[in-house]
């Protein structure tokens, strides 16, 4: 591995500190020297590590995950099918949209798979609506019609 | 079913406040409190509420999948039988390896896949060999299936809602 890549990557402290960040942060004074303490680290050391780890974006981000829904808001998958020659454009068109909240490419004919998060159901009519006429390509929207089941389970 | 989960202004402001992260201080809660103009035992009252009702799913960090390892990440997409797909659905939801697990409409001709469940691994081999265990999950009561492998991340900001 080349060393740049190699420092960037999280040691095995770090890893500790994120399995020990998917469960839940507790909601006390000092939450982070309750986290600290259980890993054996001391609260400056783990605060320093969670900004460094922000900062590389090993993590995306830190706090709480929103339901949007149970807010009254609207979480929709959607995708589009974009020409390889306009792909860039069309990316940056999509990504300047507020409303979108991750992008990814993938390898299909849909080959644009983006989540949009709005306050409002209808907010989501009127993003489909206007990133169709920001781009001039179809969006397909994928509603969840059920959850089977959502948790974060991956291990660092 | 906690369908309402009537939230007051103060609990908007609250959610706009802490929807781009916490805070990386001793009392974190007490700093979102002083912004807020409320004492920080009000901010941890009104998180743990929002938990309760699932408005908050959990507090936490949230890794790049790339950077912990998880190089690939394969969306599986299934079409399997309405009559069966809910109690498949939950099978195939549980797997440790599935990280999201939801039906979705099909959207004829194009798509005829009615269940997306997220794979994340160290690399394509291991997706595939995944996949193949949810595709023997499945048996007949599937007709196809297919794998997109993200290729770049475009985009990856969280939600944000206007203040």
């Amino acid at each position: 591995m080349p060393e740049a890549r190699a420092s960037a990557a999280p040691d095995d402290i770090d890893r500790r500190i994120i399995n020990a960040l998917q469960g839940d942060f507790p909601l006390v004074d000092e939450p982070y020297r309750a986290v600290a303490g259980s890993l054996g680290l001391d609260e400056a050391e783990l605060l320093r590590r969670i900004d460094a780890m922000l900062e590389r974006r090993v993590l995306t981000r830190f706090g709480p995950m929103f339901q949007i829904e149970r807010a009254g808001g609207a979480f929709v998958l959607a995708a589009m099918k974009v020409p390889e020659h306009e792909f860039e454009g069309v990316a940056a068109k999509v990504n300047a949209f507020p409303e979108v909240a991750h992008n990814y490419r993938r390898d299909h004919s849909l080959n644009m798979w983006f989540v949009l998060a709005t306050a409002t159901p209808q907010g989501i009519t009127e993003a489909v609506t206007a990133i169709e006429s920001a781009t001039g390509l179809a969006v397909l929207p994928f509603p969840k019609e059920r959850e089977y089941f959502v948790e974060m389970k991956l291990h660092a | 079913m906690p369908d309402a989960a009537h939230l007051d202004a103060l609990d908007r402001r609250l959610i706009v406040a802490t929807q781009a992260g916490l805070p990386r201080v001793s009392r974190p809660y007490d700093a979102i409190g002083a912004e807020l103009g409320i004492p920080g035992g009000e901010v941890i009252a009104r998180l743990q509420r929002m938990l309760d009702t699932g408005v908050i799913r959990r507090i936490g960090a949230v890794p790049n999948h790339y950077a912990i390892g998880y190089t690939a990440n394969g969306m599986s997409v299934w079409d399997v039988a309405d009559e069966c797909i809910d109690e498949l659905g939950a099978r195939v939801g549980v797997l440790d390896f599935v990280t999201h697990c939801y039906r979705r409409p099909r959207r004829p001709p194009d798509w005829p896949y009615n269940l997306f469940a997220m794979v994340h691994s160290g690399s394509r081999d291991e997706v595939a060999n995944r996949v193949a265990e949810i595709a023997a999950l499945l048996g007949d009561a599937c007709r196809r299936h297919d794998i997109l492998y993200s290729t770049a991340i475009l985009k990856k900001t969280g939600l944000r809602i206007a203040g």
